[in-house]
């Protein structure tokens, strides 16, 4: 039996010769919706790419319903069902939004269950749908941010991580985009949220780790991490 | 007039020839980033294929199509698990010296298979006629069905890659590696898909202009260059460019008949002393030069 879906630990990473993650460890349970906050350049992007396998680990281990996937190739450990939407979004630029959505179904051969997911898509952010004819690179920066989250959901993802989908965001859309993440975690998804914009993600969030230069130096509820204080002083400059 | 129709309608043919030599190019820099110096050498086993299967088994040149065109896809799928793949750990350095060194095997294979003579088809259906297009103007039925031949295999590898399952993951690919990495598409595979689908297109070309063109183990080099000008021309890793600066570079080639035409319009002499047709060339590494120089990007811009 395993009750997480995810665990990763302690991964230590680097570029070349230097190190950047030093002995990570973090879980995640099946329905529940965990941040990472960490400031520019903590590692949180690399830490995400770490279990995608696109970024290797010189220690640790990276375990999804239990199973080793360290090692794995990207494209095996999306087909088990972790998806990832990447930082500054990486979208087809000059492909349709609809081309864009369905290529997250790449995995997904059953042709009524790719519509089916399209029609969720659709249904979650109704502007796409008015859009769907046009190059995905012509959207504005909060509609290319829904074409990124929606294309990640195209292939029935287990566990969605999401790396600053507020990146870039005006305010009003910032409050949009996370509203949405709140919809999908009351339909049940799991989510891994990485942010730096604080508060809205805790309030969202059922926990929180704090990631500070490659290390993870507080974990807990939003509550309690709100109260520690290594979290004020390195976010709330208290 | 009749001579300026003839080679206006000479360029375009042989343009839409040139265009399918080029898109393999297209493809593979579009998917890898990678230069392939060897382009022309892959377009030489195809004409070479294209040659020896219509002797060896006595078909027309025309049916030789398919064995060129399998025969190009495990090339490409070849070279790219057998020495390709190793190079992509390197620098980009690395990479240009690795297919012109592949480029330099090619050639040698070749000679110490072939020797170093000229070999052309002398049979074949359509091999030595020709048709009246009216108006005056006269194409070789070779040429003629090798430029429709052509348009048909481009038009089928552009379905291929907007159309179809697999074609769209290629080119996704091609417009961003991570992008298509966390979609779950294989992108390794891609790199191999692409070498294939690269190297089919440019020997089926192959196979279509040994039916109007002699072949030998140098032939190679022209057409790298000429497919790095249509290329360069269109954008590196634009499709449609590829094709609509193949029509460009035909005309470009067909520089001495609108020269002729010009020579007898205005009576000319002095016209008649340049001896236009030893530059044909000429004008096409001219023509690359300026590309290079005025719109490095191509007319069409560098894949997205
Ligand atoms: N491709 C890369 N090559 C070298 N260093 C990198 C690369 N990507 C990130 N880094 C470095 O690794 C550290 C962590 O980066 P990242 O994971 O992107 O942080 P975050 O997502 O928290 O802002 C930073 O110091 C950054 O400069
Ligand atoms: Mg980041």
């Amino acid at each position: 039996m395993h009750q997480h879906l995810l665990q990763v630990e302690a991964i230590s990473s680097r570029y070349g010769g230097i190190p950047v993650l030093h002995g990570v460890s973090l879980k995640v349970a099946r329905g529940e919706t965990v941040c990472v906050l960490g400031s520019n350049g903590a590692g949180k992007s690399t830490l995400l790419r770490a279990v995608m396998g696109s970024q290797r680990i010189t220690d640790g281990r990276i375990l999804f319903q239990g199973e080793e996937i360290q090692g794995l190739r990207t494209e095996e450990i999306v087909r088990r069902g972790v998806v990832y939407v990447p930082e500054g979004k990486m979208l087809f630029g000059p492909l349709p939004v609809e081309e864009n959505l369905l290529l997250g179904a790449y995995t997904l051969k059953d042709e009524r269950t790719i519509r089916r997911n399209l029609e969720f898509v659709y249904g979650l952010f109704p502007r796409l749908r008015e859009r769907k004819q046009q190059p995905a690179s012509t959207l504005s920066g909060g509609e290319q941010q829904m074409v990124a989250i929606g294309r990640g959901l195209m292939s029935n993802p287990q566990l969605l991580m999401l790396d600053e989908p507020s990146l870039g965001l005006a305010p009003l859309l910032v409050d949009e985009v996370l509203d949405t993440v709140h919809g999908l975690k009351k339909e049940g998804m799991t989510i891994l949220l990485v942010e730096q914009s604080v508060r809205e993600a805790l309030d969202l969030a059922d926990r929180g780790y704090v990631l500070q230069t490659g290390r993870i130096t507080a974990e807990g509820t939003g509550r309690e991490l709100l109260e520690s204080d290594i979290f004020r002083s390195a976010f709330l400059g208290i | 007039m009749e001579i300026l129709l003839s080679a206006l309608v000479s360029g375009l043919l042989l343009g839409l020839v040139l265009a399918l030599v080029a898109l393999g190019l297209t493809i593979i820099f579009g998917v890898m980033d990678i230069v392939n110096f060897a382009h022309g050498e892959f377009l030489m086993v195809g004409m070479y294929t294209g040659l020896l299967t219509a002797q060896g088994l006595g078909i027309d040149p025309l049916l030789t199509l398919p064995v060129a065109g399998a025969v190009g896809f495990l090339l490409g799928i070849v070279c790219y698990f057998g020495f390709i793949k190793f190079l992509l750990r390197g620098p980009m350095v690395a990479q240009l010296l690795g297919t012109f060194g592949l480029m330099l095997f090619l050639r040698n294979l070749a000679l110490l298979i072939f020797g170093s003579e000229d070999r052309a088809l002398h049979h074949g259906l359509l091999v030595g006629k020709s048709f009246d297009i009216g108006m005056g103007v006269i194409v070789s039925a070779t040429k003629l069905a090798a430029a429709g031949l052509s348009v048909a295999a481009f038009v089928a590898v552009w379905l291929f890659m907007n159309r179809t399952r697999i074609g769209k993951a290629l080119t996704a690919t091609a417009l961003n590696r991570s992008a298509a990495r966390y979609m779950g598409i294989p992108t390794e595979r891609m790199n191999a898909l692409a070498w294939g689908a690269g190297g089919a297109s440019v020997t089926i070309a192959g196979a279509l202009i040994v039916n109007f063109w002699s072949v030998n183990p140098f032939i190679g080099l022209l057409f790298t260059m000429i497919a790095f000008a249509i290329v360069a021309l269109g954008g590196f890793g634009s499709v449609p460019g590829a094709f609509f600066a193949g029509l460009v570079v035909g005309l470009i080639m067909e520089i001495p008949g609108f020269w002729d035409f010009f020579m007898f319009t205005f009576n000319a002499d002095w016209m008649a002393k340049v001896p236009m047709t030893s530059f044909k060339y000429m004008w096409v590494y001219l023509a690359y030069f300026v590309i290079m120089v005025v719109r490095p990007r191509g007319l069409f811009g560098w894949k997205h």
